[in-house]
């Protein structure tokens, strides 16, 4: 093995004489077919006592004068760099071509931890939650089972008053000993845990109310027996309509993205005035008008208002300061079922309740 | 309820919109339009549509009109009721109310003479338009009234009328054969229109059939009247007959209606003929009177519009100009109390009228609630997270991790199904109005639906499924129901499914008792464990297998049971899979609080690693064998777990490996210490310990055996 010749340290025939090193470098590179060959590459080039690189090195340093020893060291450096990363290839290839024998069939299924999946009725509920505790709402619950003065009475629907008549109530059996008031039903709408909360918290109040509720309906693709809500009461001084529909307009956008448009029309219920019917602008067509909004752009999801007067009254002898005079509220109720159906696409209610496994699972 | 637009026109000469532009404005006031339907050319449209009950006066084209006024500020004509001038008689028709509380207004007129033809001209064109069935002029008259300004009138063939019309409540039993044709005993409740002999209808709900008019008609009494609305409903529920009219009286209809009604219904029957007798008779009750059509203005101030509504689209309050236009449009009458304060006198037809807020939510909806700004609250209040939101989030992760997935079930179960897994015995609340037998009673427990869910899945070929189910179950009686939170687990066939690169296996006891240990690892608790009682002692509910059940006790309450579905059960429900399930009481479960992880010093020393091959007795359980060694009290044992267990399928036969009634377990412990490194000599005392400890409860080296 010969040292080359070094003519002078001078930058050009430093230049010269280590671009000859590397061509020599690349030309034994481009022969390392066999993991021997890397090996003897990897001897012949950086071997610890024989190796070139070492002799080269030592022969040139010996005479090089105090000023030029610099540069000759970040000259070996950088060869010995280029070295290494040939081997470094070399050494991954070497590995590639071993693996190639017993490579996996990487099309194979994965092996899937076997995940519960999510509810979509429960999913859709922790999100209608989430985007009124973010505005501040605190959650609450209330009993399935609830007194007639708790559903009805308190809440503005007088004994037989026909506003009951669309609520058809499933009654727990033997009532008809005890005064109105106290005989016991399902509740037909999380409205009167608007009364609990009351009862129990002088106002200002904002509280979200998730919950089951029963109505004694036939089931059929759009009915159920049972079905979910989330119900809203924001009472304090100086809330207004238009804070309603502010509150609204930002909840459906939260739930169904900016782009939708919300619009208010008049309703009727017993327990706001003035009452409204929330509609949003259709998420499938845009507001074009599709099948699914049956042409008209608009989709009713939600029923709301200003708290009415005589709901006041009911809590009033526990909490003077619901006193109409001084505050305002709103309310809303939101039936989870058919956002959950809007949202996934589900066109039978009754698969929510089936415990079907086929369905569930895709919300996995 | 179907409207014509071409009947609206009548009303509204000014209106200039179309048809579909009528429809939306009257949707977006709160009178909704469910659907248009062309009529073809000329003919206008046909409007389906969906009054809210609170606004009788709406149920009629004239109400309508009346919106469609006030929308566009455009006049409404007047109702026009033209007659032909009366004969004079001696003695006006006597009519007498002796229910004065039921029945407010009572108008009567007499019409001789009359042809009973159909009905011609324009009621039978609307009629048509309508797909209103046609009777007889005289019939379809009261209907077409009703149809126009919303007022239930009736039409008595007067020759069967014995005496004065008396309007009174009913003889107890007193029977009544109503047009529909039955028969019907009445109650003191029920109001009814009779002569001096007999009842001749029930008021404002259906008329009587020996008075009702027939082709050979020929003098006719006309009945506009007013009813208590409570009364009429009262009737209408009682005798389940829900009518046209009781609608409407129910509701509350128009006082100063009766007149005009009274006048339009006899117009349209003289037409064909006949002539009317005498002045009308309109009896008024003044109490009702006062409370109705008279009732007192109400106050309202433009500051309390303001305080309720907000502000509009333009940023503004609603000027006080706009709020006197809108409530004269709809019949009000206003007195200017101060400069911003209003008396308001009510239109008789408006009974839903009552409050300064009614008058709030009026000039909001005729405004137009889009108009109103979109803005967002203040808040002074603090924000509560409920005290189990935690709690339910932990569980919920966890079963959702362990690869169960939610399931929602019915609220209801059978009532055999509620007595057998009603944790009390035979306590169950039934409902007194079930769809079904089968949704009969409240449920005591998550299991009915859990095993309804899973067989449900089973019949459907999908046969790995594991459920869980969060909700309320009930308990108590019929007088006091109690509600709690409960969990219910279900699993059946394969717990992890075959794949290709390993062999799948079935679900078993084990894998539910795990989700159950993991479930409860997130709460603190003192102590826990698991037992599994003889059947003979009865503590184990009748729905578990005897041998394959467990229950979990927390802090010394018993928090759930869980384990294999009895075959009895299994058999019932035809369930030929092995099913498991356990319900556990979350109420019980949140009253511990979650367990607030702590980080504990890692050993930088080696652990030492040792295994026991034992047999033991069956009748030695693994907690037995684990308190053991714990009570040798060893503070280097880092763990003891059973690695392997054997029973020897062939232990009966000569070639067995282990004698019958004996398994083999090898057991595997681990020693480290936090201070150093252990010495070989101190390790083998622990080992010959544990042998012992092991031997003293009946079990013998592996290789010793034989």
């Amino acid at each position: 093995m010969t040292i080359p010749e070094l003519r002078s340290y001078t930058a050009d025939d430093l230049e010269a004489a280590f671009g000859e090193l590397a061509s020599e470098v690349h030309r034994d590179a481009t022969e390392l077919d066999t993991p021997d060959r890397v090996e003897a590459f990897r001897l012949h080039w950086l071997g610890r006592k024989q190796g070139r690189l070492k002799r080269i090195g030592d022969a040139w340093l010996k005479n090089a004068p105090p000023e030029a020893r610099k540069e000759l060291g970040i000259r070996f450096n950088q060869l010995k760099q280029q070295i290494e990363g040939v081997l470094s290839a070399e050494r991954l290839d070497g590995r590639n071509r071993e693996s190639v024998a017993e490579a996996l069939d990487i099309t194979l299924p994965g092996i899937r931890p076997a995940l519960g999946a999510e509810h979509p009725l429960i999913r859709t509920m922790q999100e209608i939650v989430g985007i009124f505790q973010r505005m501040g709402y605190s959650v609450g619950v209330g009993p399935e089972v609830e007194t007639d003065y708790y559903n009805f009475e308190a809440l503005n629907f007088p004994p037989n008053h026909p506003a009951r008549d669309t609520q058809d109530t499933l009654i727990v059996a033997r009532q008809e000993h005890k005064p109105l008031r106290d005989r016991l039903l399902m509740r037909t709408h999380t409205s009167p845990v608007q009364i609990r909360t009351m009862e129990n918290q002088p106002p200002p109040v904002r509280i979200v109310i998730p919950g089951k509720v029963h109505r004694n309906d036939a089931a059929d693709a759009t009915h159920s027996p049972i079905f979910h809500q989330v119900e809203g009461l924001c009472v304090d001084e100086n809330i207004t309509f238009s804070d309603l529909k502010g509150t609204l307009d930002h909840a459906m956008k939260e739930l169904f993205g900016s782009q939708v448009k919300t619009r208010f029309f008049p309703s009727f219920f017993p327990f706001t005035e003035p009452s409204a019917d929330v509609q949003i602008s259709c998420i499938f067509c845009g507001g074009k008008g599709c099948r699914k909004c049956k042409h008209s752009g608009w989709i009713e999801l939600l029923g709301c208002g200003m708290v009415d007067p005589a709901v006041y009254d009911s809590v009033r002898a526990k909490q003077p300061g619901y006193d109409p005079r001084k505050i305002s509220g709103f309310a809303f109720g939101m039936g989870v079922d058919r956002i959950a159906m809007m949202k996934y696409g589900i066109s039978d209610i009754g698969l929510l309740y089936s415990g079907d496994v086929r369905f569930l699972e895709q919300f996995a | 309820m179907k409207i014509l637009s071409s009947w609206l026109r009548a009303y509204l000469p000014g209106l200039q919109v179309s048809d579909r532009q009528l429809a939306d404005d009257l949707t977006l006031r709160g009178i909704a339009v469910e659907g248009v339907f062309d009529l073809g050319p000329r003919n206008g449209s046909l409007f389906e549509m969906d009054i809210t009950t609170n606004r009788v006066d709406a149920m009629n084209h004239y109400g309508i009109a009346r919106e469609a006024a006030a929308i566009y500020d455009i006049p409404l004509l007047p109702l026009a009721a033209p007659l032909p001038g009366s004969q004079p008689v001696k003695q006006p028709f006597p009519v007498r109310i002796e229910a004065p509380d039921l029945c407010g207004r009572f108008t009567a007129r007499v019409l001789r003479n009359v042809t009973i033809a159909p009905s011609s001209g324009q009621v039978a064109e609307r009629f048509a338009q309508l797909e209103q069935k046609a009777i007889s002029n005289a019939v379809d008259a009261t209907n077409y009234v009703t149809m126009a300004m919303g007022h239930p009138t009736h039409a008595f063939d007067l020759d069967k009328v014995e005496g004065s019309i008396v309007v009174r409540r009913a003889r107890p039993g007193e029977r009544l054969k109503l047009l529909d044709g039955t028969e019907r005993t009445l109650v003191a409740d029920d109001l009814v229109v009779a002569d001096e002999k007999k009842a001749l209808g029930l008021a404002g709900v259906m008329g009587g059939w020996d008075t009702m008019i027939t082709p050979g008609t020929k003098n006719i009494l006309v009945e506009a009247a007013w009813f208590d609305p409570g009364s009429v409903r009262r009737s209408s529920r009682r005798h389940k007959l829900h009518t046209d009219a009781s609608h409407r009286f129910e509701r509350g209809a128009d006082f100063a209606a009766p007149p005009v009604a009274s006048a339009m219904v006899s117009g349209l029957i003289l037409a064909a003929g006949g002539e009317l007798h005498g002045d009308p008779v309109d009896v008024v009750v003044p109490e009702i009177a006062a409370r109705t059509a008279e009732r007192p203005a109400i106050p309202l101030s433009l500051q309390e519009v303001a305080r309720i509504l907000g502000r509009t689209a333009e940023g503004k309050a609603l000027q006080a100009e706009t709020v006197e236009r809108y409530l004269a449009a709809l019949g009000c009458r206003i007195q200017t109390a101060s400069a911003a304060d209003y008396r308001v006198s009510l239109p008789s037809w408006r009974l839903d009228l009552e409050r300064e807020i009614d008058l709030i939510e009026e000039v909001a909806r005729l405004h137009g609630y889009n108009h109103f700004a979109n803005t967002l609250p203040s808040f002074s209040g603090s924000v509560v997270e409920l005290p189990s939101a935690g709690k339910e989030n932990l569980v919920r992760r966890k079963l959702l991790a362990g690869g169960y997935t939610e399931a929602v079930g019915s609220t209801f179960c059978s009532a055999s199904d509620a007595a057998k897994f009603s944790h009390q015995p035979n306590v169950h609340v039934p409902l007194g109005n079930p769809l079904s037998e089968e949704v009969g009673c409240l449920r005591p427990s998550l299991l009915p639906g859990m095993l309804a869910m899973l067989a449900h899945n089973l019949n459907r070929e999908a046969a790995d499924v594991r459920l869980f189910e969060m909700g309320t179950v009930f308990s108590g009686t019929t007088d006091r129901v109690q509600e709690r939170p409960s969990l219910a687990i279900g699993a059946t066939g394969f717990a992890i499914a075959d794949h290709p690169h390993f062999k799948g296996r079935p679900f078993t006891f084990y894998d539910l008792k795990g989700i159950a240990e993991e479930v409860l690892s997130g709460f603190a608790t003192r102590s826990l464990y698991f037992d599994a009682f003889p059947a003979a002692t009865g503590l184990m509910p009748v729905w578990l297998q005897p041998g394959r059940s467990a229950r979990l006790v927390v802090d010394g309450e018993t928090i759930g049971f869980f384990g294999q579905l009895s075959q009895d059960e299994a058999q019932r429900r035809k369930l030929r899979q092995e099913i498991f399930l356990g319900e556990f009481d979350l109420e019980r479960l949140y009253r511990h609080s979650l367990r607030e992880p702590a980080a504990q010093e890692l050993s930088r020393f080696p652990a030492v690693v040792r295994d026991f091959s034992f047999v033991f007795p069956e009748s030695i359980a693994w907690q037995s064998i684990a308190d053991r060694l714990r009570a040798l009290n060893i503070a280097e044992l880092r763990s003891v777990g059973p690695v392997e267990i054997f029973r020897d399928e062939k232990a009966a036969r000569k070639t067995a490996t282990l004698d019958t009634g004996h398994f083999s377990l090898l057991l595997r412990v681990v020693f480290q210490s936090h201070e150093r490194t252990l010495r070989d000599d101190e390790v083998q005392g622990w080992w010959e310990r544990i042998a012992a400890a092991l031997q003293q409860l009946g079990g013998a080296w592996r290789d010793k055996v034989r």
